[in-house]
């Protein structure tokens, strides 16, 4: 039987530094920020998209890469702006989109959101609802 | 990782050339250093993405750097605004709201970016060459810069691009450099007539279903006649990269760095082979609409990239085929172009065509990032892959998927037919 009890400890590539912790939300499919976010509300507004209503704000987003819209870093500053961002974001695939957006937050507002890289093998350890710590190292450790 | 930094590149990051300098080669820097990049290099034209929507933090962005005194260093266009800075008391807009939106327009202006106000900015003003190495944001406008142009621009975000055309440089990485741009997955159209790829609707639907298969693959597409249109591959690229990832396209003896299949594909064979069929087509139609046939429609909106003269030419004809005088009274009809294509327009007698049916021209701006439909539109109609997919979330509306000329049947009977 599979043992739950015990924390899986990763190692994700630590794009924006940041300690972070909270309830997983996990997609494996990409979505654009940019009319797939409400920056007003954190909630997934792509109609086409498999977590379509849930809400981003204080979780663990975890989805593999952005697509679509080169506003999707609008909308993500906008959202940390308005504290209606996730916790984290942990991608697949880089995103410069999720980057940068964090590092304007830090410049005009000395806020950001950390942004980490896992490998598309340690991606799939995480699942919705898991409680997950982020360390500044880029160190997680997901409780089931 | 640290990056290389040229003595030009420190002198900003030392603020030598001002503050607003000083804070965008700050962005440029962490960004790079953020995303493992070591390497700067320059480009030579930037278009502005991030001056679109509307928002409390974009507005701030933009007129801090304007105020600290930042201006670009190369030539820039503006992609569509949150207004249309010319007609927008002629829409009901909320005062409040305009001035903002001036306010954020001006900022850019003042940073020197010249007012083209569009998100087809290839169509309109400043055309990219091929090879030339550009920093340009607006995801339609990066696939077609890419694509069709030739030239090299990764999909700047937001907020990124006015840095990149303030400082010149940007991260050396992505579609900037020749091996990363090989054609990795060949999309063959198969058993599909001349004739049925000659509807504007194929090539939104062909797209939209391009950026589904291809993931974050580079698609090459075999079979696609040469007799396609700018429009075509214009409406094929905006649907592709809001499906998908879609940032580079090749298409076989159409787009310039795909002669061959062997070209587009830097001498391999594709790692992977996708027939595309007639149904695949239909499906990715079906697909994009979210309304029902005999649904109301509150509005038809068209223009998502921008209209061109070409496409204000085939409106006229799909206007005079209905044999209808005017739309029906419970619908809208709003066509979104740049002031470029617009001033091409008003010399045409085409104009009093388009206003007698009740056509309403916006320029300047997008349906999304102005609030220039009624709170209470249910349901619109589009022959745009990127407004199809993007309307039911942004909008909160249902959506019809046509062909321009369904679009102004519909128009007239006042649903989806």
């Amino acid at each position: 039987m599979l043992d739950n009890s015990k924390p899986i400890h990763l190692q994700a590539s630590v794009i924006i530094p940041g300690a972070a912790q909270g309830e997983a939300l996990v997609t494996t499919s990409p979505l654009s920020f940019w009319g797939g976010i409400c920056a007003e509300t954190g909630e997934i507004i792509d109609r086409r998209h498999e977590k379509s209503g849930e809400i981003v704000t204080g979780k663990i987003f975890a989805f593999p890469n952005g697509r679509g819209s080169s506003t999707s870093s609008a909308t993500l500053l906008e959202c940390i702006r308005a504290g209606t961002a996730p916790a984290a974001i942990i991608n697949s695939l880089v995103d410069s989109a999720m980057a940068l957006a964090s590092i304007v937050a830090d410049e005009l507002y000395g806020k950001s959101v950390p942004v980490l890289l896992l490998s598309e093998e340690d991606f799939a350890e995480l699942h919705d609802g898991d409680s997950v710590q982020i360390h500044p190292d880029g160190r997680i450790v997901v409780s089931k | 990782m640290t990056v290389h930094l040229s003595r030009n590149d420190q002198q900003m990051l030392d603020g030598r050339f001002g503050p607003g300098c000083q804070m965008a080669m700050r962005i440029v820097v962490r960004l790079a250093e953020a995303c493992g990049v070591a390497e700067l290099m320059d480009v030579t034209q930037a278009h502005i993405d991030g001056c679109g929507l509307l928002s409390e933090s974009s507005l701030f962005f933009a007129e801090t750097l304007a105020g600290k005194g930042a201006k670009v260093s190369i030539p820039t266009t503006l992609s569509m605004g949150p207004l249309d800075l010319q007609n927008w008391q002629k829409f009901n807009i909320d005062p409040s709201y305009a001035d903002k939106a001036i306010r954020q327009g001006r900022a850019y202006e003042s940073m020197g970016c010249i007012p083209t106000w569009t998100c087809a900015p290839y169509q309109s003003y400043l055309t990219p060459r091929f090879g030339q190495q550009i920093a340009w944001g607006e995801s339609n406008a990066v696939v077609y810069a890419n694509s069709v142009l030739g030239a090299r621009t990764n999909r700047y975000a937001d907020f990124h691009d006015i840095c990149a055309a303030i400082t010149g440089r940007v991260p050396m990485c992505g579609l900037h450099l020749q091996e990363n741009r090989k054609g990795q997955v060949l999309l063959q159209l198969t058993d599909i007539q001349a004739d049925q790829m000659q509807g504007d609707d194929f090539y939104a639907a062909l797209g939209y279903l391009i950026g589904i298969r291809t993931l974050n693959q580079i698609p090459v597409i075999g079979g696609m006649p040469t007799e396609v249109t700018s429009d075509n591959l214009k409406a094929l690229g905006a649907a592709a990269a809001s499906s998908g990832a879609v940032m580079l396209f090749h298409a076989v003896g159409i787009t310039p760095e795909a002669a061959t299949l062997d070209q587009a594909c830097h001498g391999d064979k594709p790692q992977q082979v996708v027939e595309v069929t007639l149904q695949d087509i239909q499906l990715a139609r079906k697909e994009l609409s979210t309304a029902a046939k005999a649904d109301p429609i509150d509005a038809v909106i068209l223009g998502c990239p921008h209209f061109s003269f070409d496409e204000f030419r085939q409106l006229a004809q799909c206007v005079r085929t209905s044999q209808a005088k005017h739309i029906g009274p419970a619908t809208r009809f709003i066509v979104k172009t740049s002031r470029t294509s617009y001033s091409l327009v008003r010399q045409n007698e085409m104009l009093d065509l388009f206003e007698g049916f009740g056509i309403e021209i916006t320029l300047d701006t997008c349906v999304f990032h102005t609030p220039i439909l009624e709170p209470d539109t249910k349901v619109i109609m589009t022959n745009s892959g990127k407004c199809a997919y993007y309307a039911p979330g942004e909008l909160g509306v249902k959506v019809a998927f046509g062909s321009m000329q369904q679009c102004v049947d519909s128009a007239v009977k006042g649903c989806v037919c």
